[in-house]
């Protein structure tokens, strides 16, 4: 197997606020891996370093054996190859939904309008929207519009999809349409990296869960090893109050 | 949803609810009634106060003249084009140059920041002077110096004057809608591989504009009017100029006031769109504010 992604030392912080204390993350090609863990324990950072929208304090991070936090690395190249969905979707409200989904195509990608909206109702298509193409963004439930904020990101083709809790946001009836879409990019090898606190999910989808706690990875595994036997107490801690919650 | 409110008052409810200052709310006939009784009652008491008094008849001659105001009328509206044509060429001018300064200010990093440094110090300069100093300054100083390959016409300074005053208002109106849009949305264009200028000009400023829409519209209800300052630097046959050459012949104040009627024409439907943009606008954001 060929590596996706590599992540080795990765520091991070916000003024006084130490999000990421030293991160170690491996990524192989089609692996689907999960990262739970605690609101504030750095998950989305993480996930945001890797996509380069927050600048490392220190560490580094390889794609596809790219080291993409040296210095002259060109940035929106990497972003081309990784795509990222966010919690609160972050549509353009401003533009229907198949302009979001051939923006970058046709200004970053330069592929011709029309070519580009031919792929572009393929993918709305696929993801069963292609009947709110000529919608505004505001007009879609919350399911629909994470749902294009999905299709967004893969018009660009990305080698790795990175996925900040974009379930987290929505009502609890739309959660499963959104969790539909991923299992079939899971199913077609998309290699992808969620935050989430959807532990059902987790232990369906992925190859590997990482457990970070306080900026740091403190447990790693298979989903049945870190939600059947999880050896840190810490971890325990956590899966005992989601279960309480009743969110697996 | 206000059918079964007003169906029961006059049919001009609904316009008689403006003066109550509720459009559209409950306060019923009874409401309606008291707002138009009150008024009434206070309108015909100014009126009757104002023709009464002593001086009334001298100051009706002086400032309201029926022949003079019919005789000017038409002279003025003939001149009030220019104002309109000036407007048209110094708001296209003031539109395009706000908008650079703006994005101008609105660059991040240690790279741009001469470029931010001149834009502040535009902005700052040209909204501190009053603007019929800068349009004096240009339309009497430049001419004056005969510079080769320069304009000579003090008109066409005024004009440069309106723009690079007006340019630093409605730079800042701009400025404001950038900053209104939210970070997310320059992350979400960035992560898809847009570069900072791209997701500048295809996510932020298109957003922005439709934002400030309503105060811009406000900017131009000012332009319109200082387009008259161009008439107290220059001798250029505008409207207020035109007011003044009549005022002198007539020894009388009604053609100045024909002017101004006729900057009203203009202006009063200018502000009653922009009251609507804005309360449309912040109707949107009331329905739309789920994301």
């Amino acid at each position: 197997m060929t590596e996706a992604l590599r992540v080795e030392g990765l520091h991070k912080r916000f003024g006084e606020l130490e999000v990421l204390r030293g991160v170690d993350l491996a990524v192989d090609e089609h692996e689907v891996v999960c990262l739970i863990g605690a609101s504030g324990s750095g998950k989305s950072t993480l996930l945001r370093c890797v996509n380069l929208l927050e600048q490392a304090d220190a560490g580094t991070i390889w794609v596809h054996g790219q080291d993409v936090t040296a210095t002259g690395v060109n940035q929106n190249a990497v972003r081309e190859s990784v795509g990222i969905v966010f919690q609160s979707f972050n549509l353009f409200p401003h533009m229907t939904v198949l302009r979001n989904v051939t923006l970058a195509p046709t200004r970053v990608l330069k592929q011709p309008r029309a070519a580009a909206e031919d792929r572009g109702h393929a993918l709305l298509r696929r993801l069963g929207l292609d009947d709110k193409a000529d919608e505004y963004p505001d007009r879609l439930s919350g399911g629909q519009q994470q749902r294009v904020a999905i299709a967004r990101a893969l018009a660009m083709d990305p080698d790795i999809m990175l996925l900040d809790e974009i379930t987290s946001a929505l009502d609890p009836e739309l959660v499963a349409e959104v969790l539909d879409t991923l299992r079939e990019l899971a199913a077609q090898g998309m290699t992808m990296i969620l935050a989430t606190h959807e532990m059902g999910f987790a232990r369906d989808v992925a190859n590997r869960v990482y457990f970070l706690d306080e900026g740091r990875i403190l447990e790693e595994g298979t989903p049945e090893q870190i939600f059947s036997s999880p050896k840190q107490e810490r971890t325990q801690q956590f899966l005992e109050r989601i279960i309480a919650a009743g969110r697996m | 949803m206000g059918d079964d409110l007003t169906s029961g008052g006059p049919p001009m409810g609904s316009r008689r609810s403006r003066i109550t200052g509720q459009p559209g709310r409950r306060e019923g006939t009874r409401g309606v009634t008291i707002a138009v009784v009150s008024t009434a009652v206070v309108f015909v008491a100014i009126v009757f106060a104002v023709t009464n008094s002593p001086y009334w008849p001298e100051v009706k001659d002086f400032f309201f003249n029926r022949e003079i105001f019919l005789d000017s009328l038409p002279q003025v509206l003939a001149k009030f084009r220019r104002n309109i044509l000036y407007f048209c060429i110094a708001e296209v001018f003031v539109l395009g140059l706000a908008l650079l300064l703006a994005v101008m200010r609105s660059l991040r990093g240690p790279v741009f920041t001469p470029i931010r440094g001149m834009a502040i110090i535009y902005t700052d300069v040209f909204r501190g002077i009053p603007t019929i100093l800068v349009v004096y300054l240009l339309a009497f100083g430049i001419p004056t110096l005969q510079i080769p390959g320069l304009p000579n016409s003090p008109t066409f300074w005024a004009i440069v004057g309106l723009i690079l005053s007006y340019s630093a208002y409605v730079s800042e109106v701009y400025r404001a809608g950038i900053e209104s849009v939210h970070p997310s949305q320059v992350s979400a264009a960035r992560s898809l591989g847009l570069s900072r200028g791209q997701s500048l000009r295809h996510v932020v400023i298109p957003q922005a504009i439709r934002r400030v829409v309503p105060p811009l519209m406000n900017d131009f209800v000012a332009l319109q009017k200082d387009t008259a300052i161009i008439a107290f630097v220059v001798a250029v046959p505008e409207a207020f100029k035109q007011g003044q050459i009549l005022k002198a012949a007539s020894f009388n104040m009604t053609p100045l006031v024909v002017v101004s009627l006729v900057f009203l024409i203009i202006t009063i439907p200018m502000t009653r769109l922009t009251d609507y943009l804005v309360e449309r606008e912040r109707r949107r954001r009331q329905s739309g504010s789920a994301v």
